[in-house]
């Protein structure tokens, strides 16, 4: 599904990626940890299409395409979700309008035609409950005044509504108290098929107790250090990034 | 060394027109208009057409729009319009009492009278001042005469009608009073409109005014409007702002707030060559408040200027202000807002924000709040900003699957959304936020551009 080979970027000059690989098939979940500023939001916001980097050599291939040709609305529409580490607030866009709005472009994408009101009333009322989504804050403007649990509930309930096939979760774990996690990783589970993908970009082994990966990566400084099994996240949690840093990388 | 030019200023042009038609601007008129006209034109004639050494007018150049040749028309024309040509222009339709107005001249529309409650007057200025001049003599001109202003001395020199809108103490108009400014014209027109209100103790308007240029000729537009917001009483004054670019807008409105009274102001400058609004509230009784909005859209070259004066020269009152504007290309805009706050309003709040934001590289703004507090009790605050779209937001939408284009138009009408929820009529509101949508996406420059090929 997705294909990233020796991937290279930089940020005002800095290099932050220093050479990816990674390779991510249909019904896959991929774990990539790692420390602060090793390059795992960089790394998601560049496959969603964030344009404030520079990519200075590699390739990005998804579903066959060249990835880092496509416009960030091309990529949502063509099934690759980003979780928002941190989901902006936009005071005066009200949550349904913008969810109606994304919904019905990936729907034209797919020459489907757009949802009646009603549909989508009804479609949105299932997926809110399977997230226990307070059902007032659809009717509020996107993540204004939401706490930072609800934001990333919100983000879950996004990506319930699109349905990707290939979702990246930046740090979705980070502001969730114990139950909140809980949900949103029942909810990350429950969209889980064999013909979809899922990337969790964590810094804590916290969420991987919820939502079991099948792969784990390692980012430091820039690269892969380290690819492994499940239990390569509960090492990780065990040792510290310390261990890496003292010449054990690979 | 200073060079003489051979065209004629501005002001001395003015000077020339009212002198050789003295007699036709008198004719017809009331005494109680007629008597205004010279003392009002002497102090036009003193001050003459500003520039930017006049503080009020520094980022207003309004020279070049008084230079060109303007036909006048001192008498009322025929003037038949077609009132379907009219609503193919974006006039919102909306269940009101509609009147229309031809190049400052009043004209009945569908009778409007028949449905308005017992002792409402709306009519026009020149009629009502004619037959019933009891009803305005003690309002006509009292805050405006008091403008330094010179292109309100000038509109008083000039003026023959507009509208006339009176309500009796304690009457409530339950639908809006709607009145549309047309101006369309063969050949390239001043236009004077001169426009009274008054709302009579505890009694509730709603006032929609819709400003629309029918063809591409160029104009140049002075309308004064005086309101009169008797104790108690509730007024809102909307306005919609829709000329072309070859138009110069000048728009002066003065309202008087009694005790206890309420007033909301929402000035939509959705198109327009050159719109300077000038609006003046003056808290003559305790405990009132006022609610005075503003959002503009320009581009190209166009240029909007609002300039604020807020009185506040009795205790207890409120003033809130909220004016925004969107700026492309190399369009430029001005947001002054001067509150006086005297020595005896003590328990004054007042408020002033002014959020900008500018789509291109050489759109400019200018803004200066302008605080003058001589009272000791007070809240006063301002607020600007000048920015660009929020590129997090916009991105955050895109990655949800939605072209930048709309993900843009989502966050500009976002953005106008707070001053249009200050709007008091809510099928208004949507009218409105359709029209932005039409702005931003060039529906109406399209439109304008279409009237005369």
């Amino acid at each position: 599904m997705l294909t990233i080979k020796n991937l290279r970027a930089s940020v005002e000059g800095k290099e932050i990626l220093k050479g990816i690989n990674l390779e991510v098939k249909a019904g896959e979940v991929h774990a990539i940890m790692g420390p602060n500023g090793s390059g795992k939001s960089t790394l998601a916001n560049i496959l969603a299409g964030k344009q404030d980097y520079e990519i200075l050599e590699g390739e990005v291939t998804y579903l066959g395409q060249d990835l880092l040709q496509l416009s960030p609305e091309v990529r949502s529409r063509s099934g690759i979700f980003l979780s928002f580490q941190y989901p902006v607030e936009i005071p005066g866009v009200p949550m349904i309008n913008f969810l109606k709005a994304s919904v019905n472009e990936h729907r034209k994408f797919k020459n489907l035609a757009p949802l009646t009101a009603g549909e989508f009333l009804k479609l949105m009322r299932s997926k809110k409950e399977m997230l226990h989504l307070d059902t007032e804050l659809t009717n509020r403007s996107v993540n204004e005044g939401f706490s930072g649990g609800e934001k990333k509930k919100n983000e879950i309930f996004q990506m319930a509504m699109l349905e990707p096939k290939l979702a990246i979760l930046d740090e979705t774990d980070s502001g969730l108290d114990i139950d909140a996690l809980r949900i949103v990783a029942e909810g990350v589970n429950a969209l889980k098929t064999p013909e979809n993908a899922t990337i969790l970009v964590t810094h804590y082994q916290r969420l991987l107790d919820y939502i079991i990966p099948d792969f784990v990566h390692v980012l430091y400084s820039g690269r892969i250090v380290k690819s492994g099994g499940k239990e390569l996240a509960f090492e990780l949690e065990e040792k510290g990034y310390d261990w890496l840093k003292n010449g054990n990388e690979i | 060394m200073s060079i003489i030019s051979e065209k004629a200023t501005g002001t001395e042009q003015m000077v020339t027109l009212f002198e050789q038609n003295r007699g036709i601007l008198n004719q017809g008129s009331s005494p109680i208009l007629n008597r205004m006209r010279e003392v009002s034109f002497k102090r036009f004639a003193q001050a003459g057409i500003p520039d930017f050494k006049n503080e009020d007018y520094k980022y207003t150049n309004l020279k070049p729009a008084f230079e060109k040749n303007y036909g006048q028309e001192l008498v009322r024309d025929s003037g038949l319009i077609n009132l379907n040509e009219v609503f193919k222009c974006n006039v919102p339709q909306l269940d009101t009492h509609l009147v229309f107005l031809v190049n400052g001249w009043f004209y009945k529309g569908n009778n409007p009278g028949a449905e308005l409650p017992d002792g409402v007057v709306l009519g026009s200025l020149e009629q009502i001042a004619n037959e019933h001049p009891e009803l305005l003599q003690n309002h006509l001109n009292r805050q405006a005469g008091l403008s330094v202003d010179p292109f309100v001395a000038l509109n008083t020199a000039f003026a023959k009608d507009g509208f006339f809108l009176f309500v009796p103490k304690s009457v409530a108009i339950e639908k809006p009073v709607q009145i549309i400014n047309l101006l369309s014209s063969d050949q390239d027109l001043m236009v004077t409109q001169r426009n009274l209100i008054i709302a009579e103790s505890g009694s509730r308007i709603k006032v929609l005014v819709c400003d629309h240029t029918l063809t591409l000729t160029s104009f140049l537009f002075n309308s004064v409007t005086e309101v009169y917001v008797g104790d108690d009483a509730l007024v809102d004054v909307y306005t919609i702002q829709n000329h072309h670019n070859q138009s110069t807008t000048i728009n002066s409105a003065f309202y008087r707030l009694q005790h206890n009274s309420n007033l909301v102001t929402g000035t939509v400058s959705l198109h327009g060559g050159l719109i300077r609004n000038n609006l003046n509230v003056t808290f003559s009784g305790d405990h009132a408040e006022a609610s005075v909005n503003g959002i503009s859209f320009t581009d190209k070259k166009q240029h909007v200027d609002n300039f604020t004066v807020i009185e506040h020269a009795s205790p207890n009152c409120l003033s809130n202000q909220i004016y925004k504007n969107v700026l492309d290309d190399e369009s430029t805009g001005a947001f002054a807002g001067r509150i006086h706050v005297a020595r005896d309003a003590q328990q004054t709040n007042a408020f002033q924000r002014n959020n900008n934001v500018l789509l291109s590289d050489k759109a400019r703004m200018q803004t200066k709040p302008q605080l003058i507090i001589d009272a000791d009790d007070v809240k006063c605050s301002h607020g600007a900003t000048v920015g660009q779209i929020d590129e997090d937001a916009l991105f955050f939408l895109r990655a949800r699957g939605i072209g930048e284009k709309e993900a843009r138009m989502m966050l500009m009408n976002a953005f106008a959304h707070e001053v249009i929820l200050k709007i008091t009529i809510e099928p208004l509101r949507e009218r409105i936020d359709e029209l932005i949508e039409k702005r931003l996406s060039g529906e109406i420059s399209r439109f304008h551009e279409q009237l005369f090929v």
